[in-house]
């Protein structure tokens, strides 16, 4: 049965054009409203390429260095404008390349459609040049993928593939297309996708669910609200700041639900997670009920299962339903889009302010003030923090700029301290933890954002990850703000080590190179910060320079990031030190 | 707190697809799951098929397991069941060789007494085709066991449900919508 028949789209009012399967492609995706897109050109995708070179004048194709960077730049770029990112690639080792990306977008619910060259039809199978399983490599880190093996298929399945990145919870798609289908000729007429039969991208709420839901937070005395990247991905934000102002309820956030609410706002009581805020993690096994809206309780946000918010009635609002009772159980289940379950719940609860209970946040955010986040801002101490960093780009950037961030103790660092005041401006590999991720995606995210301010923040062991993308960069001109945040190890690798393997460092010390070089070779300007007060003044100057621009700062080497949950404790037994 | 394991009947209605049986076995791969036994089939709505499987995990698993394959986009629906609420059937052949069927009168009889059929006769070897519960076909087994069976197979299990399967309503639900 042809795909045309299971799925629904909108009558196109354009005329049939017969063009070959490599033109279609390029097509397809000016239909798509795809205006940029990511790759790196080889043997089995040339056809594509040359359909690229034709519509050069409406669609940007950015060469990058290596198809992984293609991959986190089409995830920047997703992630920064909340549209699905484009990248496309070679058979064999350029599809492979695309694996990691596709991971991370997979776990990150990052919409995403790749598309891979195929050798011919008659070569299947036959272990030809560059011949690779890529549908099978990719099956369980896609949303959904699929192989092409012959013209007529291409606009459908296109339309499937973006239908399917883009609506329920987004996740990427892979496209496998054989040369052959390529270079055939078909009768070309595109329809979007508008519903396949076998997917619900989004539950229906039921009102049921809302009243009980409405019910356990009206009787709430201690409530306490989680969210994630849901809110950015349902675009939320409003419908969530609206609700816990009339609600009163204190709110945290995951490391993907950073930046949908105001830093500053009083309602946002921080991070919860390994190295997440004091008080949400103690208050979460104090609380009486969690209301946890379109985050799916990774080990990483509940430490141990066991123990974690046991005294609490949950609450989930999330639009998969394999994510309810996966981690943790519910008492109501609210399945469905996180701002229409928003919108209506705030209609069936009470307003109220909980000020004692908010109080208790405020308490224990005093005691991590004190331990910890003063001393990390506002060291005395000689030795640079990466704290003091991340406080002088708040300083200059107001809390507009985006911030790309990498894996480590950096990214920690950054996800707690950048202050943020427009959403969508958190990028950063969470589920993943892809070191590498944040070079190419800050590439992204700066296309798909031009106006925006893009910083990103970077260790020096992701750095050197994908850090060919410098090429990237002198050839677009992207205009990147990239900060090195250099302690010459593997941070977090090396914190643990300390804490958990008697300081026995391990393969965690990096010999590095002269940074700065590297990027001047590209003719990207720089400057090493060493000393504390030539810090602000670097970073002003990174951020008034017209172009890309790296800035390295030596920070101290053995700094530990605190707070921490300790793998398998209790999130109420977070260490300060 | 540990949970009872039990056996699940898995059916799941999908889409046509080449690739569909390899990203469900993953699902029950990445887990550490096995599956005790797998068949794929059309089923009673034309291009739709139908996938049973048979798997020994705790019903939490179950559901979990469930959830992560509903969350395939070509998977229309997917249930599960225990042996209480299906009606379940394996399928086994046995080759055996001819000579016995002569020599050894007690084999006439088992085979008689066990309802199995027999598919082909030749000079060298005959072959039995047996349906039913799997202790059945185990029993079967083990009284041809010591005559001497040449090739055995059997088949995964093949299973309906009581209760009413709503795929049909669910397929004209999206063609309305």
């Amino acid at each position: 049965m042809s795909v045309q028949t299971l799925v629904k789209s909108k009558v196109s009012q354009e005329e049939t054009l017969r063009i070959s399967g490599s033109e279609a492609v390029v097509r397809c995706l000016i239909a798509e409203g795809v205006d940029v897109l990511y790759g790196y050109p080889g043997g089995a995708i040339m056809p594509v390429y040359d359909a690229l070179y034709k519509f050069q004048d409406q669609i940007h194709h950015v060469l990058t260095r290596h198809e992984q960077g293609a991959a986190h730049a089409a995830q920047g770029f997703a992630r920064i404008s909340g549209r699905v990112g484009v990248a496309i690639a070679t058979s064999g080792p350029g599809a492979t390349n695309l694996v990691t990306g596709i991971a991370d977008a997979q776990i990150d619910s990052t919409p995403l459609v790749c598309i891979t060259g195929q050798v011919g039809v008659h070569l299947l199978g036959s272990d030809a040049f560059q011949e690779t399983d890529i549908v099978g490599i990719s099956t369980p880190v896609t949303k959904w993928n699929h192989q092409v093996t012959c013209a007529e298929e291409i606009p459908e399945v296109l339309a499937k593939a973006f239908y399917i990145a883009r609506s329920g919870r987004p996740g990427p798609v892979l496209i496998d297309i054989t040369k052959n289908a390529q270079f055939e000729m078909l009768d070309f007429k595109y329809k979007p996708c508008t519903g396949i039969r076998s997917y619900t991208p989004e539950p229906k709420i039921k009102q049921e669910d809302l009243s009980a839901a409405a019910e356990l937070l009206n009787g709430a005395k201690k409530p306490f609200l989680i969210w994630g990247q849901g809110i950015i991905l349902s675009q939320a934000e409003k419908e969530l700041k609206a609700f816990i102002e009339h609600t009163g309820i204190p709110a945290a956030w995951t490391i993907l639900g950073a930046s949908a609410i105001d830093t500053d706002h009083p309602l946002n009581v921080g991070m919860v997670g390994m190295h997440g805020n004091y008080a949400p993690n103690m208050l979460t096994n104090e609380c009486d009920v969690l209301l946890a809206v379109g985050m799916r309780f990774d080990d990483r946000v509940t430490g141990n299962l066991e123990t974690y918010a046991k005294q609490a009635k949950i609450i989930h609002i999330e639009i998969d339903p394999a994510e309810v009772d996966k981690n943790v159980k519910t008492d109501v289940a609210v399945l469905g889009d996180a701002k229409k379950a928003l919108m209506a719940l705030r209609e069936l609860c009470a307003p109220n302010n909980h000020a004692d209970w908010l109080n208790r946040f405020a308490e224990l955010h005093g005691i991590e003030e004190e331990k910890i986040i003063h001393k990390d801002l506002y060291p005395t101490k000689p030795g640079l923090t990466m704290g003091e960093v991340i406080r002088s780009i708040n300083e200059y950037t107001q809390g507009q700029a985006a911030v790309v961030t990498d894996v480590g103790q950096h990214q920690m660092i950054a996800c707690r301290y950048a202050e943020f005041k427009r959403t969508k401006s958190n990028i950063t590999s969470g589920g993943l933890g892809t070191m590498g991720f944040a070079l190419p995606a800050a590439i992204g995210a700066k296309m798909a954002a031009p106006d925006r301010t893009v910083v990103a923040v970077i260790g020096d062991g992701g750095y050197q990850m994908n850090i060919q993308e410098l090429g990237t960069i002198f050839q677009t001109k992207a205009a990147v703000k990239i900060v090195l945040l250099n302690n010459n190890f593997l941070g977090m690798v090396r914190q643990w080590q300390q804490l958990f393997f008697d300081k026995r460092y391990a393969s965690t010390e990096l010999i590095n190179p002269e940074f700065g070089l590297i990027a001047n070779a590209y003719h990207i300007p720089s400057k090493k910060v060493t000393q504390r007060e030539d810090l602000n003044e670097a970073v002003a100057e990174m951020l008034t320079h017209q172009g890309p621009y790296f800035l390295e700062v030596v920070v101290e080497p053995e700094a530990n990031v605190f707070p921490m949950i300790p793998s398998g404790a209790s999130v109420s037994e977070i260490r300060l030190s | 707190m540990k949970e009872e394991k039990n056996l699940y009947t898995v059916s799941i209605y999908t889409e046509d697809n080449v690739g569909l049986l390899n990203r469900i076995s993953a699902i029950f791969q990445r887990r550490h799951i096995n599956i005790e036994s797998l068949s794929s089939s059309v089923s009673e709505i034309e291009g739709v098929s139908r996938f049973t499987l048979l798997v020994h995990i705790t019903e939490d698993q179950m559901r979990k397991i469930l959830g992560q394959i509903e969350k395939q986009v070509e998977v229309i629906k997917a249930y599960y069941h225990t042996d209480e609420q299906t009606i379940y059937q394996e399928s086994c052949l046995f080759k055996v060789k001819s000579d016995l069927l002569f020599e050894e009168r007690q084999i006439q009889n088992i085979i008689k007494d066990s309802n199995a059929r027999i598919v082909t006769v030749n000079r060298d070897f005959f072959v039995l085709e047996k349906s039913g519960r799997r202790h059945e076909v185990d029993l079967l087994y083990r009284e041809l066991k010591p005559f001497g069976i040449m090739q055995f197979v059997r088949s995964g299990r093949i299973a309906v449900t009581k209760e009413k399967m709503n795929i049909t309503d669910l397929l004209a639900q999206f063609a309305q919508a």
